[in-house]
């Protein structure tokens, strides 16, 4: 440690910023058609589905396009998106072929766009959680996730450690590992249980692809990305370079284990279970670590952690961090798992860590970057930046709370051996709460959405010269 | 410490190493286990299920041989797959929160090795009931009517209807015939243990 880690002689040059904007812009429409899909299905539990005997809109359909549309058209897009711009300020370095990097993009938004249809047009689709991407297309998501990966992401960073020697900066461990690991799940998750494993092994595979999409892509991309905004908008380095590498390490060991938590009493042998419950408490080292190095870190900030909007963003997305790993340590016990498993309060819970924490931090992030790529001085519009903010935010909050309490109301209906159909009936106010908070996440993102198209497309001046970015370790 | 912050390090112990010691663990071993536990007796049970009189006859009749009940068995899981039916029922029984009387007996291992459970179809949530042991609980025209309009026969349902499994008069189709087929082989080869105390 010690050694200042300064990327104040970064040249803007190594940005390609029309493919940022591009991964960027594309994202945002992928969120867009999930938000519509995730808000019609949701009518669906209230007995109001717009579309009810069409085909191609079957609900089931309907359902996989917003997960895999939230999961892969939106997170991973943006994120690979704001990689594009961290990694090569990181590493002085571009990524090793521009023409692999336009490839990358055309290909990652062609394979959303043919699984959307193969979903909804073909019925075709895979029964792995997460993994429903049609089989036909896997091979083509492994070779695009290895272009992005060698090209992107781990080509300029091995050859910044090769070159310099030096240490790297905790984003790029993040980076490094999650693809590294993304580019081996994506096969173990997607072909092993489909061809070969069955049964409670095969789930147990598929228990592990769906937990490490979520803990090795979304949580060390999207706290990687993290550690370069926040000291980057505060103009302070990070807390504790020490802290973090403890939380990464604690990541890197324990998160890869916890998978058959999604499986607990299931034919899955017992010892498995157990093993991932074990480590699943273990995660909080990691959580508990890198929310007390950010706290320290916008300590020093003062009040900018609120009144700077992409700090804003972040800290609500921190706190849904905390508060959904205090929820998840109470329904990772069996205890709870008895009465909250299959029911709304993991739905709940999904929603909260999804939105309500890592897609806040891409909205953060693009709060602060989106101006900067287009060579503008500022949002077109702040006030409607901070009216997406907090109708998302209320949005998220009341739907993670409403779906807790419906969670909740399920299992004790079933424990208690009411029939089936009382569970569905009790479960009502808190779908409708669902769909009500839907349409406030709605009009909020279109709020953020005209707010970017605006600001990309409205004449203004040019962006005064970039912040000198304090990141040390 | 240094060498922690290193990018081979980086890659190769915490990409690599450490997600290997998980699918070893998560992945490699419950394979050996569960590959060693004798699958359903007579490989799928499908001629027990057909044959005798546990089978309404109607399927018989549609379905003149065995290979062509079995054909419409996996075109019905297909379906199951292609509806997303797996995200709103799931298929196992847990040990717990009063699931054997709601249910019947709790899953094992046994039940799921065999190639109908490649992928297996587990499920994470619970938004219509638990199909694992669904083979007697409804009947035949039970299920075309319910695949048509759930509403229709359960007034609460909030299960979409499946107006594609029906031909323009309104009868079931090839798709209709082989996902009730299909729901209703579910559970078969657990036949002989006794129901459930408090069926939903
Ligand atoms: C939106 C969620 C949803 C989807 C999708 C769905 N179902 Fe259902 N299903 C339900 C609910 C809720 C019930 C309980 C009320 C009822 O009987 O209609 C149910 C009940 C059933 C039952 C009767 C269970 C029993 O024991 O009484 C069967 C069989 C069934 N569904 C099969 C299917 C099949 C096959 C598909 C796919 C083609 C499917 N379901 C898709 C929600 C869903
Ligand atoms: C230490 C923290 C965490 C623990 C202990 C934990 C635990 C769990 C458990 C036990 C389940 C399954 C619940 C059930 O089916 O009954 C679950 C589901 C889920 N978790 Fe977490 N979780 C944690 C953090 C996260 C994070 C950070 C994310 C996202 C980046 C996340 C995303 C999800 C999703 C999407 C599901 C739903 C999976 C599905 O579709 O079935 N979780 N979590
Ligand atoms: C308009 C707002 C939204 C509505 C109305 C909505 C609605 C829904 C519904 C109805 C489901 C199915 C739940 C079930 O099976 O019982 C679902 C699942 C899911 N949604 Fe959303 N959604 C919205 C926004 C989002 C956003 C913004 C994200 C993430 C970025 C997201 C991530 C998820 C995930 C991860 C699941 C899978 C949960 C699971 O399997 O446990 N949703 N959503």
């Amino acid at each position: 440690m010690g050694n200042t880690y300064s990327i104040d002689t970064v040249s803007a040059g190594h940005v390609n910023y029309a493919r940022v904007r591009l991964w960027l812009a594309t994202s945002f429409f992928w969120f867009a058609a999930a938000l519509l899909a995730g808000y019609a299905y949701s009518l669906q539990f209230i007995r109001n589905y717009p579309f009810a005997g069409i085909e191609w809109l079957s609900p089931g359909r309907v359902r996989v396009t917003h997960t895999s549309g939230v999961a892969f058209g939106f997170l991973v897009t943006a994120t690979i998106g704001l990689m594009e711009y961290v990694i090569p300020k990181l590493t002085n370095r571009p990524v090793l072929s521009q023409k692999v990097g336009w490839l990358a993009l055309i290909v990652w938004n062609l394979i959303i766009l043919t699984t959307v249809i193969g979903y909804l047009f073909f019925g075709q689709m895979q029964a792995i959680e997460w993994g429903e991407t049609p089989t036909w297309i896997d091979p083509v998501v492994l070779l695009a996730l290895a272009i992005v990966a060698v090209n992107n992401v781990l080509g300029p960073i091995l050859k910044f450690s090769l070159e310099s020697g030096r240490g790297l900066y905790v984003s790029l461990w993040y980076f490094t590992a999650a693809f590294v690991w993304t580019a081996i799940n994506y096969f173990v998750g997607n072909f092993l249980p489909q061809y070969w494993v069955p049964g409670s092994a095969g789930a147990s595979l598929t228990s592990m692809y769906i937990h490490d999409l979520v803990g090795l892509y979304v949580t060390p991309v999207g706290w990687g990305l993290m550690y370069y905004l926040v000291p980057v908008v505060l103009q302070k380095p990070i807390f504790s370079h020490k802290v973090s590498l403890l939380g990464f390490w604690a990541l890197a060991f324990l998160y890869p284990l916890n998978g058959a938590h999604h499986y607990l009493f299931s034919p899955i042998p017992m010892w498995v279970q157990s093993l991932s419950i074990v480590s699943s408490v273990g995660v909080h080292l990691v959580v508990y670590t890198v929310i007390y190095n950010f706290l320290q870190t916008l300590r020093q900030g003062g009040t900018d952690s609120y009144t700077k909007l992409p700090l804003r963003w972040f800290v609500a997305g921190a706190i849904s961090y905390l508060l959904t790993c205090m929820q998840c340590a109470l329904h990772v016990t069996l205890t709870v798992q008895e009465h909250v498993h299959f029911t709304d309060w993991v739905v709940g819970h999904a929603h909260f860590v999804m939105f309500g924490t890592f897609s806040f931090f891409v909205f953060g992030f693009v709060t602060y970057l989106w101006p900067r790529l287009w060579g503008k001085s500022g949002w077109w519009s702040d006030s409607l930046n901070h009216w997406a903010f907090w109708m998302m935010a209320i949005g998220n909050f009341v739907m993670w709370t409403s779906l807790m309490i419906g969670g909740l109301i399920q299992g004790a209906s079933w424990m208690a051996l009411e029939p089936f159909t009382k569970s569905i009936t009790a479960s009502e106010p808190y779908w409708v709460t669902r769909s009500i908070t839907g349409v406030g996440i709605l009009l909020g993102y279109s709020f953020f959405a005209v707010n970017l198209y605006k600001t990309a497309t409205t004449r203004g001046e040019k962006a005064p010269a970039m912040a000198r970015p304090a990141l040390a370790m | 410490m240094k060498i922690l912050e290193k990018f081979s390090a980086v890659a190769t112990i915490a990409g690599f190493s450490f997600y290997a010691c998980a699918f070893g663990l998560l992945g490699v071993l419950p394979w050996f286990m569960t590959n060693r536990v004798a699958p359903i007796k007579g490989g799928l049970d499908f001629d027990a299920v057909f044959l005798p009189k546990t089978v309404p006859v109607d399927f018989r009749d549609k379905y003149k041989t065995l290979a062509e009940y079995k054909a419409a068995i996996d075109f019905g899981r297909k379906n199951y797959i292609a509806e997303a039916c797996w995200h709103c029922h799931t298929q196992y029984v847990r040990p717990v929160g009063n699931e054997v009387a709601r249910y019947g007996p709790v899953s094992e291992n046994w039940e799921y090795q065999n190639e109908m459970n490649l992928p297996q179809l587990f499920g994470t949530r619970r938004v219509g009931p638990d199909l694992t042991r669904e083979w007697n609980k409804h009947n035949i025209d039970w299920h075309f009517a319910h695949f048509r309009n759930p509403q229709d026969v359960v007034p609460e349902s909030v299960m979409p209807r499946y107006d594609w499994f029906y031909d323009d008069k309104g009868k079931p189709n090839d798709r209709g015939w082989a996902i009730t087929a299909y729901v209703m082989w579910l559970g078969s080869w657990r036949r002989n243990e006794a129901p459930p105390a408090t069926p939903h």
